[in-house]
């Protein structure tokens, strides 16, 4: 159960795959438009029951319940080697390789 | 209340109404009924003068950023450089701003004007830094702020530099509306801007505009007081063409006559509005996606005129592989001490390359930088890259393919600038100019106006004419 008032994130399809605009590119028209919005929970919930949120500008939104207290996750990646070859390259060639 | 449909051809019907609510500028007044309208009547009565740019972006904190020289990448591309040659290289520390862009100006004044004009509250459309610069200005205006991101793909894979952008803009108070790949973003767009009635915060209204002006004022008059001199040439990165526009006015109306060089990252051959391609790109903006439609074609924007129109200012036009940006992107920090992010990391890689055709005496300036971090440094990039099947290796730029390889330079003298054909550009320009008003034959208000537009002659334009006919 969540309750009144968490801070969720919801998701929803806006545009089904028919929907969509007629400029689209033939692989993105497979799919459909879909949205994500984060706000305060209105009444309490089950996760990935339909559910109704007002946001941090007051606006009503609705969609299936899908985190509660969302965060981030992205990060610096994995580790790139080739980097440290630039990094010496370009360093010797300015400095002189026995800097 | 009888409830308006909202099916998508419904609403894109409604966009000339909800556009002049929610910018509040009626584009009529500027227009001739034929190809031409009047540009600088439009920038006149509608934006603010540079005197008063300055004051509302010095008022919340934007603006006067600092000059650094790059002496250590002018020394690597003196080493490339044919004897005598290389250019000293300078950068403007736009990172400084305070959402970490250029991008700052731009919202200063387009908070500003919305708050005049009584609106409670601010949208852009907008996946980059224009986005944490209008949630930065609408957090010191006490506005309210949306923001909507093309983010996802249709797996729900973000691409890194467009969540970290979530990230700032939610961290600035604003409400970020994330959508999967797709043209439609603009109709969800126009039914925010009807749901709440805000501000449309567009990249390319005159404020939007003008409030880069002072950026390339700035250029001028630091480097007169510091160096006795304009630059020789300014590299600009160009996507929608405001970031150029807007330096180069500033830099006229400094009575500057630097070179004004255009630079993006080039991925030819992905499709922008494709859900597959989306996260086989390593840049999410400052790339020929957006170059070179938007050069060519200005009026593609969120506002029936853009105020945007680069094709005006550039006297040159050079794109870039990806992995000469990424290449650069290490050697600013490596022989440079300075972590930047990837926006302005694209021209410094196009005055690398262009330095190293002037003589040493000669200056070349980037007019912008941009913070960098979690997502947006290159190490997550490459990494995220690597994640979905782009190989990542060292050797000639020359043969870097978008979406499938990025090629560092083996050696800094294979990273090149690679010159777009102008002429062709400026043909296209005329050519579509003439086919969306259905005029056969210009007026020849329309003709002055296409030379202004395509940065060339009467004469030019009418060859142009005559060929078509």
């Amino acid at each position: 159960m969540v309750k009144k008032g968490e801070w969720v994130r919801i998701y929803k399809i806006i545009l089904q795959p028919s929907e969509r605009a007629p400029q689209v590119p033939d692989d993105t028209k497979k799919v459909p438009l879909e949205l994500w919005v984060k706000g305060f929970l209105l009444d309490d919930a089950e996760m990935n029951e339909n559910v109704v949120i007002e946001t941090v500008t007051g606006r009503r939104e609705e969609g299936k319940l899908i985190e509660v207290n969302p965060y981030y996750t992205h990060d610096y990646g994995k580790f790139i080697p080739e980097l440290l070859v630039i990094d010496k390259q370009t360093r010797d060639i300015v400095f002189g390789g026995g800097r | 209340m009888m409830m308006k449909p909202n099916d998508y051809a419904s609403v894109m019907a409604r966009k000339p109404e909800i556009m002049i609510k929610s910018v509040g500028i009626d584009y009529s007044k500027f227009e001739s009924g034929s190809i031409a309208f009047d540009y600088e009547k439009m920038m006149r009565e509608t934006g603010y003068s540079l005197d008063e740019m300055q004051k509302i972006q010095y008022s919340v904190n934007v603006g006067n950023t600092p000059i650094l020289e790059l002496k250590n990448i002018t020394a690597l591309a003196r080493s490339c450089a044919p004897k005598g040659k290389g250019a000293r290289i300078f950068i403007k520390d736009e990172a400084c701003n305070p959402s970490g862009s250029f991008k700052a100006r731009r919202a200063a004044t387009a908070v500003y004007h919305a708050k005049k004009l009584g609106y409670k509250g601010v949208i852009s459309a907008t996946s980059g830094n224009y986005g944490a610069a209008v949630a930065s200005q609408a957090a010191i205006a006490g506005l309210k702020c949306i923001i909507v991101q093309e983010c996802y793909d249709s797996k729900g894979v973000g691409q890194p530099e467009i969540v970290e952008k979530a990230r700032k803009c939610e961290a600035l108070g604003a409400e970020v509306v994330q959508l999967s790949v797709g043209p439609e973003l603009f109709y969800k767009f126009l039914l925010l801007l009807e749901e709440t009635g805000y501000f449309n915060a567009s990249l390319y209204t005159p404020f939007g505009i003008g409030g880069v002006e002072t950026l390339g004022y700035e250029i001028s008059m630091q480097f007169r007081e510091k160096y006795g001199k304009d630059p020789d040439v300014v590299v600009c990165t160009n996507a929608g063409g405001g970031n150029l526009t807007g330096t180069a006015r500033g830099l006229t109306k400094a009575g500057a006559h630097s070179q004004i060089v255009a630079a993006s990252v080039s991925l030819a051959g992905l499709h922008m509005a494709s859900d597959i391609a989306f996260n086989k790109k390593s840049f999410t903006t400052g790339h020929t996606g957006f170059g070179v439609p938007y050069s060519s074609w200005p009026d593609r924007s969120d506002v029936p005129r853009s105020a945007a129109r680069p094709l005006r200012y550039m006297d040159r036009y050079v794109t870039i592989a990806q992995g000469s940006v990424f290449y650069m992107t290490e050697a600013l920090a490596s022989l440079e001490g300075l972590e930047k992010g990837p926006a302005g990391n694209t021209a410094l890689a196009a005055a690398f390359a262009l330095a190293q055709e002037l003589d040493q005496d000669k200056t070349i300036i980037v007019q912008e930088t941009e913070y960098t971090g979690a997502g947006k440094h290159i190490q997550p990039q490459l990494s995220f890259a690597r994640d979905n099947g782009i190989e990542i290796i060292f050797g000639d730029p020359k043969d870097e393919i978008p979406g499938k390889n990025i090629i560092f330079p083996s050696h800094p003298s294979l990273l090149k600038a690679t010159d777009i054909d102008l002429d062709h550009m400026r043909k296209s320009l005329i050519k579509t100019a003439m086919a969306t008003y259905h005029v056969e034959n210009p007026t020849n208000e329309d003709i002055m106006f296409l030379a202004e537009e395509t940065k060339t002659n009467i004469e030019y334009v009418k060859a142009q004419i005559l060929a078509r006919s």
